[in-house]
C-alpha cells in the first residue's frame, strides 16, 4: 500500500507491505537508517522516533497506523554539519561506544529536555528506562543528558 | 493483508461488521511484536488509534467513563488523582510505550499480567462494548476477561471503554519485576478502602488466568476495621497481626504457577508482602488525613 508521511517537515511517500513497522518503512523504504532495529519488540529504544510529537517505538508503530501524520527521527536533529546540542554532549561526554543505542538515546534525550530543560537524576533515569545501551555504558550517557541541560539546549560554536 | 483506517467510530464499526476477521489494532504495543516475529499474519488489521470517540474521558454523574484508546501517558498526566490507576499506568512498558498503550489495549489482549487490569477489578469495572449502529452492551470486568488472553469480545464488537465509581480513600498499586521499567509483572496488587462502603477492595494479577479480587480477605480486614472503630476513627489503629492475616488470605487466594519469570512459590511470597504493606501504606494515608483534619 501507498504509505505517506510528512518526516522530518518534508512528506515522502513509498509503497510498503500492509504488515511493515514505522521502522521498517523509515530504513527500508524512506532510505532513513538512523534509527536502529534492534529487538523489534519495543524493548530497547533505539528505534525511538517521534509520531505527531510524542515519542514512539517505531518498531511498534503500524506504517500504515502513520499515514498522513508527522514523524520525526534522528535524521532531522543535526542542521547541516553541525550537531543538535544532545548530539553535541553525547560526543563530548563520551557516551558513545559501539553507538548503536545512541540515536534512540539522543531522541529520547531530546524529548526529555523539551518537556524539562532540567530534570533531576530520577527523572532522567525513569524518561530513559525504554533505551538500553548493552555496551552497559550508562554513565556516560547521564553526564551528557546533564552536560546538555545545563547548557540549556543552547547551540555552542 | 489490508489496513483498514476508519476516522470515525461508526465508520469503524461499519467495518467491523463487514470484515469481521480484521484484526483491531491501537497502540501496537502487544500486536506488532507478534508481527514482527512472524506469529501473526491477519487477514487484515482495523486502526482503532484514530477514532476520537475512545480517545475521550468524562465524568457521568458519579461514574468516570475511560475511553478504550486513552494512552497511559495521559491518564499519568490528566488523571493524577486516579491513584491506584495512575500507579499501575507508571509502571507500564517505558515512556515509549506509555505514550502508545491504552487501557483497551490490556481489555482485548487480556494477558494475566496487564497493569491495569487489577485496577478496573477493584473497581468493579463494567466494560462498555459497541457494535454497528450504537448498539452497546456493558459486561462486569469478569464477564468481559474470561480467561488468559480469552474475553467476550464479540465479532461485530470493538471496546469502547470502562466504566467505575472512583473510591475516595487510601488506595494503591504495587507490583514485582526485576526492574522498575520494561518488565512483565510477576505480581501484582491492588489496594483500595472504600469509606462510604465501609469496605475494602483487593485485587491481583499475574498470579491467576485472570485478574482476581479475594472476597474473603477483603471481608476479613473489613470486619478488622470495624471492630476497631476505624471507619469513624481515621486515627483508629488496627489491631495487630489484622495485616499479616489479610497478606495470607491473599496469598492463598492466588492461583500462581512457575514461569521463566518466577515460580508459584515465589509468587505466593511476593504477594503476601505486596498485600501487608498495602494495608500499612493505606493505615498511613489514613493517620495523615486525620491529622490535616
Amino acid at each position: 500500500m501507498l504509505i505517506k508521511i510528512r518526516v522530518n517537515g518534508e512528506w515522502r511517500e513509498a509503497d510498503a507491505w500492509e504488515g511493515a513497522s514505522l521502522l521498517s518503512f523509515l530504513r527500508d523504504d524512506l532510505q532513513l537508517p538512523g534509527s536502529k532495529n534492534a529487538c523489534e519488540q519495543g524493548e530497547c529504544g533505539s528505534c525511538s522516533v517521534w509520531l505527531d510529537g510524542e515519542l514512539v517505538c517505531a518498531c511498534l508503530v503500524l506504517a500504515a497506523q502513520a499515514n498522513g501524520r508527522e514523524v520525526g527521527t534522528v535524521e532531522g536533529l543535526a542542521d547541516g554539519d553541525r550537531l543538535h546540542p544532545v548530539q553535541e554532549a553525547f560526543v563530548e561526554a563520551g557516551a558513545v561506544q559501539c553507538g548503536f543505542c545512541t540515536p534512540g538515546l539522543v531522541v529520547a534525550v531530546t524529548d526529555l529536555l523539551e518537556r524539562d530543560p532540567s530534570p533531576d537524576e530520577v527523572t532522567v533515569r525513569e524518561a530513559l528506562s525504554g533505551n538500553l545501551c548493552r555496551c552497559t555504558g550508562y554513565q556516560k550517557i547521564l553526564d551528557a543528558v546533564h552536560l546538555a541541560a545545563r547548557r540549556g539546549g543552547e547551540v555552542s560554536t | 493483508m489490508d489496513v483498514l483506517l476508519p476516522r470515525t467510530l461508526e465508520e469503524a464499526l461499519e467495518l467491523r461488521a463487514s470484515r469481521p476477521e480484521a484484526v483491531p489494532i491501537a497502540g501496537g504495543t502487544d500486536l506488532m511484536v507478534e508481527v514482527n516475529f512472524d506469529r501473526l499474519r491477519p487477514e487484515a488489521f482495523l486502526d482503532v488509534s484514530r477514532l476520537p470517540e475512545l480517545r475521550e474521558w468524562r465524568i457521568e454523574d458519579d461514574r468516570l467513563f475511560l475511553g478504550a484508546g486513552v494512552t497511559y501517558t495521559r491518564i499519568l498526566r490528566e488523571l493524577p488523582q486516579l491513584r491506584a490507576l495512575a500507579e499501575a499506568s507508571r509502571g507500564v512498558g517505558s515512556p515509549q510505550i506509555r505514550n502508545r498503550g491504552t487501557v483497551g489495549g490490556n481489555l482485548g489482549t487480556a494477558s494475566p499480567a496487564g497493569e491495569s487490569l487489577p485496577v478496573l477489578a477493584a473497581h468493579d469495572a463494567e466494560i462498555g462494548l459497541v457494535a454497528a449502529g450504537g448498539r452497546q452492551r456493558w459486561l462486569p470486568w469478569d464477564a468481559f476477561i474470561t480467561g488468559v488472553k480469552a474475553t467476550s469480545l464479540g465479532p461485530d464488537e470493538l471496546i469502547l471503554g470502562a466504566r467505575w465509581r472512583p473510591l475516595d480513600g487510601p488506595q494503591s498499586y504495587s507490583k514485582v519485576g526485576t526492574r522498575n521499567a520494561m518488565v512483565i509483572s510477576i505480581a501484582m496488587l491492588c489496594f483500595a478502602l472504600d469509606p462510604a462502603g465501609r469496605g475494602v477492595r483487593v485485587a491481583l494479577g499475574a498470579v491467576a488466568p485472570t485478574a482476581i479480587r479475594v472476597p474473603e480477605a477483603e471481608r476479613q480486614l473489613a470486619a478488622e476495621l470495624e471492630r476497631a472503630g476505624a471507619w469513624d476513627d481515621l486515627a483508629a489503629p488496627l489491631p495487630g497481626g489484622a495485616a499479616e492475616a489479610f497478606a495470607e488470605l491473599v496469598a492463598e487466594a492466588a492461583k500462581p504457577i512457575d514461569d521463566v519469570r518466577g515460580t508459584a512459590a515465589y509468587r505466593r511470597h511476593a504477594l503476601r508482602v505486596l498485600a501487608r504493606r498495602a494495608v500499612g501504606w493505606a493505615m498511613e494515608q489514613r493517620a495523615d488525613e486525620a491529622m490535616v483534619s
